[in-house]
């Protein structure tokens, strides 16, 4: 019989994250987002910032995460994420503030600064936690 | 024998100094547990990346990526050292640097080194062993600076300038054992490919994966070598000043007994005093 869920683990190198048993997830993928249900074919992607959902019975749960892999294996998908955060615990104010703050430091700084690439990335953070935070399960 | 006065200002300030090595005690047992929870937690990952790593070990675009491929002889090589910002925690640094002498004495090639924490800085600058980068243990969070390690390491390891970069840190047995070590961080230790490698569908492509794969493993290897360290530092200091309490507390008993003598002393001397004067005026 074809398996109904799955189990999905989210590790950041501080912890662990989640562990538990869904039947739906949409991921960020680097070069798009993916869904993935139980049975998925083994599978490992880059992940890109962005915001990753899922879903058990009608309870859907959205998660920002920092880029990182995504390994899909045996009914198992391990997300290994630079870094992640439920959304609930998201002070979505707080990001749209330091998205803006972020935003307007870049459009002045010069491509090959030192501090680019950081705050490039800060930056994608920050929308990674917005669109996670914004959108209502 | 020492003044009454003395001695009391002796005790005094023993006992000054054994209220700080208390309190540092009491920070440091706090701060290592938090330091062991963090090495127990970021194990998950890990283990996770070491799996997936020895997953595409067969992979010949793994063994054969720069990070990967071993240059023969390693006859430039990069020594981190990760060591403490701070004193005060017994032998920890002091291991550390036998053991990264140990290291340099080993003939038939050249070692630079990149120190982080003072103590590793402070040992080498005015030594003949070249010091090409300097982070101070405090700068960042872990994950920070284990980026930032990896990051400049691996440009050295890239550009050619080096052939190989151990790392050497403190791995955390106990509160009490804390074994200096060395390893090997690139080329990277191929894991041991796995019998049955399975079949992934890769996205964007499998060269791409492990090509953002391979220095983001380097990186936990260092960021856990980071905690391993931290809580090592808390437990050496704990321990250190554990002691050094409890010598405070011997030396004060010691001082008490000194002072309780010269006390009776100087009170047999008055009697004595007392007694001949009296003596005196009888005749």
């Amino acid at each position: 019989m074809a398996a109904t869920k799955f189990r999905l683990r989210i590790v950041t190198p501080e912890r662990l994250l989640l562990d538990e048993e869904v039947e739906e997830v949409m991921a960020p993928g680097d070069t798009g987002e993916f869904g993935v249900l139980p049975d998925h074919i083994a599978f490992l992607t880059v992940l890109g910032p962005g915001r990753l959902m899922y879903r058990a019975g009608d309870q859907r749960q959205m998660i920002a995460v920092f880029g990182g892999y995504a390994e899909v294996a045996d009914n198992v998908m391990t997300v290994l994420a630079d870094g992640a955060e439920f959304a609930r615990q998201i002070d979505i104010d707080a990001a749209k503030r330091a998205y803006e703050e972020g935003k307007s430091a870049l459009d002045t700084m010069d491509v090959g600064a030192p501090e680019f690439e950081s705050t490039r990335r800060a930056l994608d953070r920050e929308a990674a936690r917005i669109a996670a935070a914004s959108e209502k399960p | 024998m020492a003044s009454l006065k003395a001695i009391r200002k002796r005790i005094v300030s023993v006992r000054n100094t054994q209220q700080i090595t208390k309190a540092m005690k009491m920070v440091a047992a706090a701060k290592l547990r938090r330091a062991q929870e963090a090495v127990v937690r970021s194990r998950a990952y890990a283990e996770k990346i070491g799996e997936v790593v020895a997953g595409l070990a067969s992979e010949a675009s793994l063994r054969e990526h720069a990070l990967v491929r071993e240059r023969t002889p390693e006859a430039r090589i990069m020594l981190i050292m990760l060591t403490s910002d701070r004193g005060l925690c017994g032998g920890f640094n002091t291991n550390l640097i036998r053991q990264a002498e140990r290291f340099l004495a080993v003939p038939g090639r050249t070692t630079v080194l990149g120190t982080i924490g003072r103590k590793a800085f402070d040992f080498y600058k005015r030594r003949s062993i070249e010091i090409v980068e300097h982070v101070s243990a405090a700068s960042a969070s872990p994950v920070a600076l284990a980026r930032d390690i990896v990051a400049r390491a691996s440009t050295r390891f890239t550009g050619d300038e080096v052939d190989a970069v151990y790392v050497l840190f403190s791995r955390f047995r106990s509160a009490i054992s804390q074994v200096p070590t060395v390893e090997r961080l690139l080329p990277i230790h191929a894991p041991a490919a796995v019998d049955h490698p399975r079949e992934y569908l890769f996205e964007p492509h499998r060269d791409a994966v492990i090509e953002s794969l391979l220095p983001r493993y380097v990186e936990v290897k260092v960021f856990q070598a980071v905690l391993e360290s931290i809580a090592s530092e808390h437990g050496a200091r704990m321990t250190a000043m554990e002691s050094a309490t409890k010598n405070a507390s011997e030396m004060i008993e010691r001082l008490t007994l000194e002072m309780n003598r010269a006390r009776q002393a100087t009170i047999t001397k008055e009697l004595m005093e007392i007694v001949g004067g009296a003596e005196a005026l009888k005749g």
